[in-house]
């Protein structure tokens, strides 16, 4: 009994989270947080806020996503449902520090 | 600079390869060629002023502005590449053989012409302004090596160009009557390519389910990143892991403009019989 009131506790909860955002910021040509953890099988709305003056490309083979960000400003994309498993992305434009992980667990 | 010309390069090669493909398709038409520089300059200043809006068109419609500008440019594209196969399927023998001279559906060259221009100038648009975004983001980063980056970028561009260069000049050696087989399959394969892009852009900005996600995954066969995977995005739209609603557009556009194509193509022969006697 008490588990069953404890998922129905949940359901709101999952609701939610199936269209959470999760963010990312560009400081310094960098993605903070390089590794940004999403719940699988679920659409996901990914907000990029670039901070840096300059232009940037948010690019990801593994997700099949590309866009690209104004100098501070801000996008949203959306990813997903994954499955299980780590999709790297990086900055186009500044490839050799802009670098990152999306897990989905 | 290595880094800069192979981005540079993949811009520049998507546009190249649109246009390199187009102006061989049409070099019968008269007055293709004053269009197709029209088109590029204007793609060209289009690039500058989409690059210099980019906070702007990305912050419309909460945040998706720039997939659903993408999706309407592409569109747009996919539309005069259908038009202009479809045209070609009923001018381009009548065009190629009776010469230049005839002039008999001037009108309709004009209006080939103008879509000729809007293709060109959509091409350059949506690659330009990226790569106007790029070289700009350099230039403004005053962090030293640009002159090299910059140089990287000019390299990128001048290898770009000579692709799409080469297969113009590739298709100009197609023997005549392979010649318009040849180049309205690759102007289909291109239409359909931009029509799997933009379900991408709308599937990105939410606006379409994407079906199933990823239908395939063949990058470990074929990376997009690779020259290969490269080439073939340009050329047919290939897409190591495309969405299932993107094979639903690609499919749609191909088939839709194969059966616009056989339409315009089947009252005509009886016409084409009789000049072709005279």
């Amino acid at each position: 009994m008490k588990n069953i009131l404890l998922v129905t506790l949940l359901f709101p909860l999952a609701a939610f989270a199936a269209d959470a955002d999760y963010t990312l910021v560009i400081r310094e040509h960098r993605f903070q947080p390089s590794e940004l953890i999403v719940p699988s099988g679920k659409k996901i709305k990914l907000l990029i806020v670039n901070q840096d003056a300059t232009p940037e490309e948010f690019e990801s083979h593994a997700l099949n996503r590309e866009k690209v960000i104004a100098g501070n400003s801000k996008a949203t994309l959306y990813i997903g449902p994954l499955d299980s498993g780590r999709y790297p992305f990086f900055g186009e434009f500044h490839e050799a520090s802009a670098t990152g992980v999306i897990i989905a667990r | 600079m290595f880094g800069t010309a192979i981005i540079v390069f993949r811009e520049v090669l998507e546009a190249a390869i649109i246009i390199g493909i187009i102006a061989a398709a049409t070099r019968d038409v008269p007055g293709s060629r004053r269009w197709l520089i029209a088109g590029l300059l204007a793609g060209l200043a289009g690039s500058a002023v989409v690059a210099s809006f980019t906070d702007v068109i990305g912050s419309l419609a909460s945040g998706i502005g720039q997939e659903i500008f993408n999706a309407i440019v592409l569109g747009i594209a996919v539309l005069m590449l259908a038009w202009h196969n479809i045209w070609m399927a009923s001018h381009g023998a009548a065009l190629a053989s009776s010469a230049r001279s005839v002039g008999g559906d001037i009108r309709d060259g004009r209006r080939a012409c103008s879509v000729l221009f809007l293709i060109v100038g959509l091409a350059v648009l949506r690659e330009g302004s990226e790569t106007v975004l790029f070289l700009y983001g350099i230039a403004a980063a005053g962090s030293g090596g640009q002159s090299s980056m910059l140089l990287g970028g000019l390299l990128g561009m001048t290898l770009g160009s000579a692709v799409g260069y080469m297969i113009y000049a590739g298709l100009l050696r197609v023997p005549m009557r392979w010649f318009f087989s040849a180049t309205s399959v690759l102007v289909l394969l291109l239409a359909a390519g931009m029509a799997s892009q933009a379900a991408h852009f709308l599937i990105q900005a939410d606006l379409l389910p994407s079906l199933a996600a990823p239908l395939w995954d063949t990058s470990a066969a074929l990376p997009e990143n690779g020259l290969p995977g490269i080439l073939l995005h340009s050329l047919i739209g290939y897409d190591a892991r495309p969405a299932g609603m993107q094979i639903v557009f690609y499919m749609t556009a191909l088939i839709t403009i194969v059966i616009g194509m056989k339409w315009a193509n089947r009252p005509r022969i009886a016409i084409r019989s009789t000049t072709g006697a005279v």
